[in-house]
């Protein structure tokens, strides 16, 4: 069914059009801001019923583009978008993420709601829209184009340095992103076609692939964030509201992940080949450079923060192993790290809207007061450190087997960060949860409200579906992971 | 050619010239401003407009002056933003009680400069056309003529811009030295092949001379302090019209009289646009007037624009009309939106002044983000897609330098982000400092036409203004 990719991408925008009419007709006010809450909800939830429509239409048989729209535009360019088995879980992800977004703010937002939620409906059109588009100048406008709400979530609702981490945010991303507009610009110059599709058999000469993965790395590696890039992502993290942290670590950083299996495998195979060691030895201090940082942190979310550079160590060393035991093990530790990283600062925000500090030394004890929270709290903490059983495990054995085969180092020294990710999230377990209630203030601390439990009950049962049963994930995305390292190896001769 | 064939090709510059000296006569008598004379101004702007759109092409009398569609692409877009500066400035002076005959007649005498200038098939007619557009633009930079601060924007200006146009004259005297004729088709015969040194230092003092009518690196040192001076719709207009116009004389010159001098004009061209871009990206940084601001954003953008006239060809300068024209609705809109606000009756001309707007004025603070984020580059805005062009037509020229100058460029956008952003923080981010007037009603209409042509509009648009400046490219300098 063609024009279904476009409805998902841009259904978010009717709610925006829905809730500014809102306004218009009732003028500011609190019921105003409730009743854009029910539209913002709605139409988030519309959008994933499009997306599992989409989903479930999908043939996991077809490696190649599905779904495929084409319109001429100007100058040479398409409105083109389509979407594959690498990027049809993404966009479900993404759908899935944002109506929890909305009811994660419900409380937690009291000023200036209807640009609020405003900006996460943008938000939604723009990230699917980077996951959908095929055409490299469309790819970039949605890309690009999510700076500014994400800019203006942290910059307005978050803590108190959020103007630092906003600046630093969109400056650190915005260098990044020129450079790929550099190479984008050549690239269409030299093959004459910005379609993505024909890139990706285009064959640019080796020495031009070097420069231009070079560039592509620069954008990808700063939104991943890979290591010595990713000092932009603690700030941002521990200043955005819950729900800005929830989307950024379930959703941004994977448009890192996303690119490089896009443009940089396919497009620059010579190059990727070339970089790998580059890529490896980066991926393998993070992993174990910030599980390191993460356990000396005094602050909640900015552990988790730095969990999950580490953790996109992981992704970054599987996209670029060159087997499809990395590659499936990447994307699906990019679902996962969705899942649990985005639970994780929900769990963060339960604590914090309650008594507005994220303060380890603060807490303690809390498993008294709040036995459902600590469940809660335990299964994604158990996720995080990749327990078997949850999904966390999957996306970690399966990076690190395929890695394995391409570089035995690179493995074995990523396997330590599953230790030391033990290590420093059951410290923080143990801190916050376990002993008895010292701190006064805590005294009187409530455990989940239905809300609350609400927003967590869906986070569980993907973490845990998808722990046991990964095939869900891997039926989809096999024949174009196998295609997409097929043209590799063939590319490169191996 | 017969007399009345040429004339038929110079008719919007002659329906123009006509127009202002009959508004002077009957300013002069009439002695005051009435709507009625303002819209005769800006009828005449638009009557011109669209002369030069449907008008005739061809080279008129003996090759001084060429009628082409990149011409008449240019002077369209020129007349038009002339004609929207004219109702700009008559509602800004109006709120101050203090309007006068004088500037409608000015803005379509410095139209008319403008309209040569890019007609201009000759050193002689290039001159007249630029002496007679910045002889208007000096008077209306020093217009508030009992403000302190707006005379001595007219006379820094003017004073540069006499030596800046002994430079050009010096550079054009040698041209004719070297090669015995002032028409841009004889110089580039005369020069086919090889050049004279004589003809490339004459060619050097022209483009310097031109470089400081488009305010770019490092002839720029004029361009703050008279962006601070002038009034404010003055300020919109020097920044939109006259910078396409300086832009076409640049692709006369250096297409029509030097076409075969690429190699040489190009190395200068880099580096006067790398120049403007990182003058106008570090000096922007500590600016907290929004006028000086924009003037030091101005003299980035021209680095960009020069980026595609540095590229030359038909790519080039299809590149470099897209870019300016987008560029132009930008900005206009923006000093729109400037005039548009006060405070107590006080302009806001500072960042500070901005702080909060957006709970006090949303539309006019929604429509100034837009603005920043367009001058930032960031897409789906109409600034990402003239940069766009200009990066893509550098990147596409095969010439190792350029492209190295479009990646630096790129690099220089992201030092200008800051300063862009620092606008959107102090609009979005900051408590608001106290309550803002009503904003004019013209002023702020046509800001939020602008804001939308911003985004969306120009997502549909381009669609148009792509061809029509392909075409003009096409067609430039072969009738």
């Amino acid at each position: 069914m063609t024009g279904l990719l476009s409805l998902t991408t841009f259904a978010p925008l009717v709610g925006v059009a829905l809730i500014l009419a809102a306004r218009a007709a009732k003028g500011p006010g609190a019921a105003t801001d409730t009743l854009a809450k029910w539209i913002a909800l709605a139409t988030t939830l519309v959008t994933f019923a499009l997306a599992l429509v989409l989903t479930l239409q999908f043939d996991a048989k077809n490696p190649g583009f599905q779904f495929v729209e084409d319109f001429a535009w100007f100058a040479g360019l398409h409105y083109r978008m389509g979407i594959d088995g690498i990027s049809v879980l993404l966009v479900l992800l993404t759908a899935f993420l944002l109506p929890i977004c909305i009811v994660a703010s419900w409380k937690s937002v009291e000023k200036r709601v209807v640009e609020y939620l405003i900006a996460f409906l943008v938000l939604e059109t723009l990230v699917i829209g980077v996951f959908c588009a095929l055409d490299l100048v469309l790819f970039y406008l949605f890309f690009e184009g999510g700076l500014v709400p994400m800019f203006l979530i942290i910059g307005i609702w978050g803590g108190k340095r959020r103007i630092y981490a906003a600046y630093k945010f969109f400056l650190y991303t915005l260098l990044g992103s020129v450079l790929m507009l550099a190479a984008i610009l050549a690239m269409i110059s030299i093959a004459g076609t910005s379609s993505i599709p024909e890139l990706m058999t285009y064959k640019f000469a080796p020495w031009l692939q070097t420069w231009l993965w070079l560039a592509f790395f620069a954008s990808f590696a700063v939104k991943m964030p890979m290591w010595p890039v990713h000092t932009w992502l603690p700030d941002a993290h521990v200043e955005a509201p819950t729900a800005g942290s929830v989307i950024l670590a379930g959703i941004l950083l994977k448009m890192g992940g996303y690119g490089f299996m896009r443009f940089s495998i396919p497009m620059f195979p010579n190059a990727s080949e070339m970089f790998q060691p580059l890529v490896f030895a980066m991926s393998g201090i993070a992993i174990v450079y910030t599980s390191l940082v993460a356990f000396r942190q005094t602050d909640i979310k900015k552990l988790i923060a730095y969990s999950s550079v580490a953790h996109m160590g992981f992704v970054t060393m599987g996209i670029f192993s060159g087997n499809a035991a990395g590659e499936q093990g990447a994307l699906f530790q990019m679902i996962s790290h969705g899942v649990i990283s985005g639970a994780l600062f929900l769990c963060v925000g339960v604590v914090y809207d309650r008594m507005h500090t994220r303060e380890i030394a603060f807490y303690g004890g809390l498993t008294n007061r709040m036995p459902h929270y600590a469940f809660v709290f335990l299964l994604f903490t158990m996720g995080n450190v990749g327990l078997p059983g949850t999904s966390g495990f999957v996306g970690e054995i399966l990076t690190m087997t395929g890695v394995y085969q391409a570089s035995t180092w690179t493995a074995i020294v990523s396997a330590t960060g599953v230790i030391l990710s033990a290590m420093y999230a059951l410290t923080l377990y143990r801190r916050v949860m376990y002993g008895e209630i010292v701190n006064p203030e805590l005294k009187t601390i409530t455990d989940l409200d239905a809300r609350e439990i609400l927003l967590f009950v869906p986070l569980i049962i993907m973490t845990l579906v998808l722990g046991i049963y990964p095939n869900l994930v891997f039926n989809l995305t096999a024949s174009s992971v196998d295609g997409l390292v097929g043209a590799w190896r063939a590319a490169v001769g191996g | 050619m017969t007399f009345s064939a040429n004339i038929s090709l110079v008719l919007p510059e002659l329906v123009l010239g006509v127009s202002a000296l009959v508004l002077l006569v009957w300013g002069a008598f009439s002695k005051k401003t009435t709507p009625v004379f303002t819209g005769a101004s800006v009828l005449a702007l638009l009557a011109a407009a669209v002369l030069a759109a449907i008008g005739p092409h061809g080279h008129a009398f003996n090759g001084v002056y060429s009628a082409d569609a990149a011409a008449s692409y240019a002077k369209v877009a020129i007349f038009l933003f002339s004609a929207v500066a004219v109702v700009l400035g008559d509602r800004w002076l109006a709120a101050r009680g203090d309007q006068k005959f004088e500037f409608p007649v000015l803005v379509v005498l410095s139209a008319v400069g403008m309209g040569v200038t890019a007609s201009a098939g000759d050193l002689i007619s290039l001159y007249i056309g630029v002496e007679l557009q910045s002889l208007a633009l000096y008077v209306l930079a020093a217009f508030r003529r009992d403000d302190a601060k707006a005379s001595e924007a007219g006379l820094k200006y003017f004073v540069l811009g006499a030596l800046s146009s002994g430079i050009l004259l010096y550079g054009a005297s040698l041209i004719y030295g070297f090669a015995g004729s002032t028409r841009f088709a004889d110089i580039a015969a005369a020069s086919h092949g090889a050049h004279g040194l004589g003809l490339l230092f004459g060619l050097i003092f022209v483009i310097c001379g031109l470089a400081f009518k488009v305010s770019a690196a490092p002839f720029h040192m004029w361009t703050p302090d008279v962006y601070e001076g002038a009034p404010t719709p003055v300020v919109g207009f020097f920044a939109a019209a006259p910078k396409l116009a300086a832009m076409m004389m640049f692709a006369r010159v250096l297409g029509d009289a030097f076409p075969d001098a690429v190699s040489q004009w190009r190395q200068v061209l880099i580096i006067a646009a790398l120049l403007s871009v990182f003058v106008g990206a570090f000096a922007g940084l500590a600016q907290t007037n929004l006028k000086r601001l924009w003037a030091y954003s101005s003299i980035a953008n021209v680095g960009y624009a020069l980026l595609g006239v540095a590229t030359g060809g038909e790519v080039g300068l299809h590149s470099m009309l897209v870019f300016m024209v987008l560029y132009m609705v930008d900005v206009t809109g923006f000093f729109a939106c400037l005039q548009a606000l006060s405070r107590d009756g006080k302009p806001m001309e500072t960042i500070e002044d901005m702080a909060g707007l957006v709970k006090e004025r949303p539309g006019v603070a929604l429509a100034m983000t837009a603005f920043s984020l367009s001058a930032l580059g960031l897409p789906p805005f109409s600034g990402f897609w003239a940069k766009f062009y200009v990066f893509k037509a550098a990147m596409g020229s095969g010439d190792v330098p350029l492209q190295w100058a479009a990646v630096l460029g790129l690099v220089g956008s992201v030092v200008a982000a800051f300063y862009y952003l620092r606008l959107i923080k102090a609009m979005w981010f900051d408590a608001p400092a106290g309550s803002v007037d009503k904003p004019q009603p013209t002023a702020r209409a046509i800001g939020f036409a602008a804001a939308l042509f911003s985004f969306p509009i120009v997502l549909a648009a381009l669609v148009w203004l792509d061809p029509a400046a392909k075409a003009a490219a096409a067609a430039f300098g072969h009738l």
